[in-house]
């Protein structure tokens, strides 16, 4: 296919209307993505003429969507050069990612003896799930701390890289304040002390090139609609050595090859992970949504958006009243911010009236709303679509909203 | 979109009106009462909004004070302290009528014949669903705080 940045808007059908008598404009990317015109047609063709249960059947529809279906697992495996299809899990979403591993990789490994190191930068999916573990296994979670610019403390990290520490999670970038995190580094001091690296890729993957082998982590999971593809679609990237040793999490059909009264013999790798029907036309738009990034080429679209984000950071903090939340040296499609003592949600309010849709709250990151003593902020969020008008428009808006709370 | 669903700024200040702006800068009784015979915490967890109501009511069953306390938008903050402002001196039968009122009117099912008084400040919200649930956080914890059910009351 082919696509272009400089075109790209055009491609999105849900960014040409009004909101509230005013053309749209979308800064809510990182909560989730609108889809280009080839993911809706493809979804849609998918329904109308290819449907059927995929691995299932002889009959030329099953044939079809199986095609299809694992079509899409190999684009993805290409997209962020994983060794092997088997690597790639195809999940519901990043959260059923880190829930998997959790309760597959950890709980059948770790005791009340171990520890699971997390950062306090983490969206809830890369916590909760760490944190429900560990009260079933009585391990220990241990949070490792950031600093007020919003960047990981990575003397205080290293420190917690402790012996005692059986795997690390961390984000690629915050959700909550666009912090790029130095994977390689922190990936490299983990595996000097043999720590398994899980990363939450959810807000990387739409904004920068994966390469997984180069960053060396053991698995790394992301979502589809924040990368322009349909909801309750994700990926699990696993290192092969250590899905293979794992056992299935979720037990069904699809992922056995023998059922027999006294036990099951499960389905090779990547299927053991897979149970029960997926997520078919999910999946295969999501393939339609890695074509898409492909064509467009995923440095061109880092470097729109690091010029933009800067134009973003700039405008905004040349407002008066405004504070920026994160204000990392290295971030990616993200700014927090609040406006005088004006409560997000009545900002959010504001803007949305003006057509202008930020995300406002805790963004799914209490513990980061903790460290800053706020209950929430407003969030604008990039996508490859987004241009200057955007961030002039709500630049407007923001100021309109001082005007009513004056 | 035709001319007649543009909203337009007089809406945003039918939300935001002097009356819910002054009292979100300075909430009326705000902060713990001294004697409390009922209470209950008002949470909202799509936002994260928190609040406690305090009530002090006497063994006749009227509300002889109430407070509120914890963090919010202009409009759960401005409801709240509204809300503390108007059942200070009614029984709870009567406060449980206002709830009902109130929560009608900010869906628009109000009975035109119930005059609310400055309470009407709050009817601007019917415009904007997203934001019914602040609207109605605080009275909702009056309900429960009530009906003494000293748990958590949530919109959802």
């Amino acid at each position: 296919m082919s696509a272009s940045l400089a075109t790209a808007r055009a491609d999105f059908p849900a960014l040409h209307q009004e909101i509230n008598g005013n053309p749209l404009v979308f800064l809510d990317s990182a909560a989730s993505a609108q889809q280009p015109r080839s993911v809706i047609d493809t979804v849609a063709h998918y329904q109308q003429a290819d449907h059927a249960n995929v691995h299932r059947g002889v009959h030329t529809l099953s044939h079809r969507a199986t095609e299809a279906y694992e079509g899409a697992r190999d684009r993805i495996q290409a997209f962020i050069n994983a060794a092997s299809r088997s690597e790639i899990v195809l999940t519901s979403g990043t959260t059923e990612s880190v829930n998997l591993v959790a309760q597959s990789f950890c709980r059948s490994k770790i005791s009340a003896r171990d520890k699971i190191l997390v950062t306090q930068l983490e969206h809830h999916s890369n916590f909760v799930p760490w944190q429900l573990v560990c009260e079933q296994t009585g391990a220990q979670l241990v949070v490792s701390p950031i600093t007020d610019n919003g960047e990981l403390d990575l003397d205080a990290l290293q420190a917690n890289m402790t012996d005692d520490v059986v795997l690390l999670a961390v984000g690629h970038v915050s959700n909550a304040l666009g912090t790029i995190n130095p994977l390689k580094k922190i990936i490299g001091w983990a595996k000097e002390r043999d720590i398994t690296v899980f990363v939450d890729g959810a807000q990387g993957v739409p904004h920068t090139s994966i390469d997984v082998q180069e960053l060396g982590c053991d698995f790394y999971a992301f979502s589809g609609h924040k990368m322009f593809g349909p909801t309750g679609t994700g990926v699990l990237y696993g290192r092969e050595a250590l899905l293979e040793d794992m056992p299935p999490w979720q037990g069904g059909g699809d992922m056995i090859l023998e059922v027999r009264l006294d036990g099951t013999v499960f389905n090779e790798l990547p299927y053991k992970f897979e149970a029960g029907t997926p997520n078919i036309s999910g999946v295969i738009g999501l393939g339609a949504a890695v074509d898409y990034l492909q064509a467009i080429g995923m440095d061109k679209v880092a470097a729109h958006e690091k010029e933009l984000l800067a134009y973003l950071t700039s405008s905004l903090a040349a407002i008066e009243g405004i504070r920026l939340v994160g204000t990392a040296a290295n971030k990616a499609s993200v700014q927090s911010f609040m406006l005088d003592d004006i409560h997000p949600h009545d900002l959010g309010t504001i803007l949305d009236h003006q057509g202008v849709a930020i995300r406002t709250g805790h963004h799914c990151a209490m513990p980061v709303m903790e460290h800053f003593g706020l209950p929430g902020t407003a969030r604008a969020s990039l996508g490859l679509y987004n241009n200057h008008d955007d961030v002039d428009r709500l630049v407007a808006a923001v100021e309109k909203a001082r005007q009513v709370f004056a | 979109m035709s001319a007649a669903t543009k909203m337009t700024t007089d809406e945003l200040r039918e939300l935001y009106r002097d009356l819910i702006l002054d009292h979100a800068k300075a909430p009326r009784h705000f902060g713990k009462l001294e004697h409390t015979t009922h209470s209950a915490q008002g949470i909202n967890p799509l936002c994260g909004d928190k609040l406690s109501l305090y009530l002090d009511i006497d063994s006749d069953g009227n509300i002889r004070d109430a407070a509120f306390e914890g963090s919010g938008c202009a409009i759960s903050v401005a409801s709240a302290s509204l809300l503390t402002d108007t059942v200070i001196g009614l029984s709870t039968a009567a406060a449980e009528k206002t709830f009902a009122d109130v929560t009608a009117q900010i869906a628009g099912q109000a009975d035109d014949a119930v005059d609310l008084g400055k309470l009407h400040a709050l009817e601007g919200v019917r415009e904007f669903p997203a934001r019914v649930k602040c609207a109605t956080l605080a009275w909702h914890a009056l309900h429960a705080a009530i009906q003494q059910q000293n748990t958590a009351a949530s919109t959802e």
